[in-house]
């Protein structure tokens, strides 16, 4: 997903008996659907990953507008290069409402970006493969948004009320993005043959990176049992990635499009289809550093810092003065 | 001294005249630049009509430990709830 591999603070779900007093109390507020507040008290564990988490989200916000803003400058005409600009610009907004809900947990911005850069934290392994075609900001709408929004939609229910309302804001924008990558798959699907192979060759390298977002299966983890406890995870990677894929199927159907899996057929006793699983391999080799654009996103970032910094440290250097200025008026 | 940008947070009035509401928060060095940032983060798709900014550390917050002695006594005062008092129907609208 957005935030993959989340190592979740601390030991596992703890039984009543050993839970503290104040845990206990925390627990119930958490199991009776209330929303935990910056304020409020909460277990470190709790804070901690919720730092790891949403931090990782607003990075793959952020460093998901590279990929799409490759294609800026050269979509095919001004009206798609105004939506995909408008596309891109949500997606600086999610990563800036993200970091605002880490923010209140404690930690500063400049600490989250620092971690970025450092490659301390991640962002989703999806942001680094490439963009070569403009059908792939079609597949990237259509299947990259798709993924985002089938964890997103869930975790509006967050425990957690700076990342609930974030979360809430960011679904309400997420559709347009889907629509507008799976309207640019329309118009590629019934074009001419070139545009055709083009949607094709799309889907087929990125097929499988997206199912990567939801990460390898979960099932068994204690980490993932104690962040469903807490309820900043709501479903299991599994469950998610199985939902996609139920969803993608026939929308790839409509197009014409085959979805590159042998394996792909509905099972009609589970009510689901089965399908391939991706390449764990391959996934944990891009985590580590290791996939087609890792150093290019980072350097990238990494720039966009430090040929910032004249201007944030002139901006804010101007400010102070004009404020020293006020008071020695007053 | 820590170059971080100051911390806003942002208050929105809705298009149908309701109070401005709190909808997140952002950084920005002055102001000005807080508003015009909260323009492009909160406002994209015509949200409001009205921007008002505070610098997050002027805000005094009540504390969550002092929710009973600040809450509770108005629980216990139903009557001041119109539903309290029964009115026959035959009195009209009320
Ligand atoms: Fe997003
Ligand atoms: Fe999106």
């Amino acid at each position: 997903m957005y935030a993959q591999m989340i190592k979740t603070a601390g030991t596992g779900v703890k039984s009543p008996e050993e839970m503290t007093e104040e845990e206990r109390k925390f627990q119930a507020r958490v199991d009776a659907n209330e929303k935990i507040e910056p304020k409020d008290w909460m277990p470190d564990d709790y804070r901690a990953t919720l730092i790891r988490q949403i931090g990782q989200h607003a990075h793959s916000e952020i460093v998901g507008q590279l990929p799409e803003g490759n294609w800026i400058t050269r979509a095919p005409t001004l009206e798609r290069k105004a939506i995909l600009l408008a596309k891109v610009q949500d997606e600086a907004g999610h990563g800036l409402y993200l970091y605002c809900a880490a923010e209140t947990l404690g930690v500063s911005r400049d600490e989250l970006t620092e971690d970025l850069l450092s490659g301390k934290m991640k962002y989703s392994s999806i942001f680094n493969y490439p963009t070569l075609t403009w059908a792939d900001i079609g597949a990237v709408g259509w299947l990259v948004d798709g993924a985002a929004i089938m964890n997103q939609v869930p975790l509006q229910r967050t425990s957690f009320g700076p990342y609930s309302r974030a979360m809430i804001r960011i679904c309400k924008e997420e559709s347009f993005h889907q629509r507008q990558g799976y309207d640019i798959m329309m118009k590629m699907a019934r074009g001419t043959e070139a545009q055709k192979r083009m949607a094709q060759d799309a889907i087929n390298r990125l097929w499988y990176p997206s199912l990567m977002m939801f990460g390898p299966s979960d099932k068994e983890s204690v980490h993932s049992g104690q962040s469903m406890a807490w309820r900043i995870k709501i479903n299991t990677n599994d469950e998610l990635r199985q939902k996609f894929v139920d969803q993608t199927v026939p929308q790839a159907e409509y197009l014409g499009l085959t979805i590159p899996d042998e394996n792909l057929k509905w099972n009609e006793e589970r009510g689901h289809y089965d399908f391939s699983e991706p390449d764990w391999k391959e996934f944990f080799d891009v985590l580590k550093g290791n996939g087609p654009c890792n150093t290019d996103r980072l350097t990238a970032r990494q720039e966009a810092w430090s040929d910032g910094k004249w201007v944030r440290d002139a901006m804010l250097a101007h400010a102070r003065k004009k404020a020293a200025a006020k008071v020695a008026a007053e | 001294m820590k170059n971080e940008w100051p911390l806003w947070e942002v208050f929105i009035r809705g298009q149908h005249g309701m109070s401005h509401r709190h909808v997140g928060s952002l950084h920005a060095p002055d102001a000005e630049m807080a508003i015009k940032n909260a323009r492009d983060v909160y406002t994209r798709r015509n949200e409001g009509v009205s921007i008002w900014v505070v610098e997050a550390r002027h805000i005094a917050a009540s504390s969550p430990s002092d929710k009973g002695p600040l809450y509770e006594p108005s629980e216990s005062k139903v009557y001041r709830h119109p539903t309290f008092f029964d009115i026959p129907d035959e009195v009209g609208a009320m």
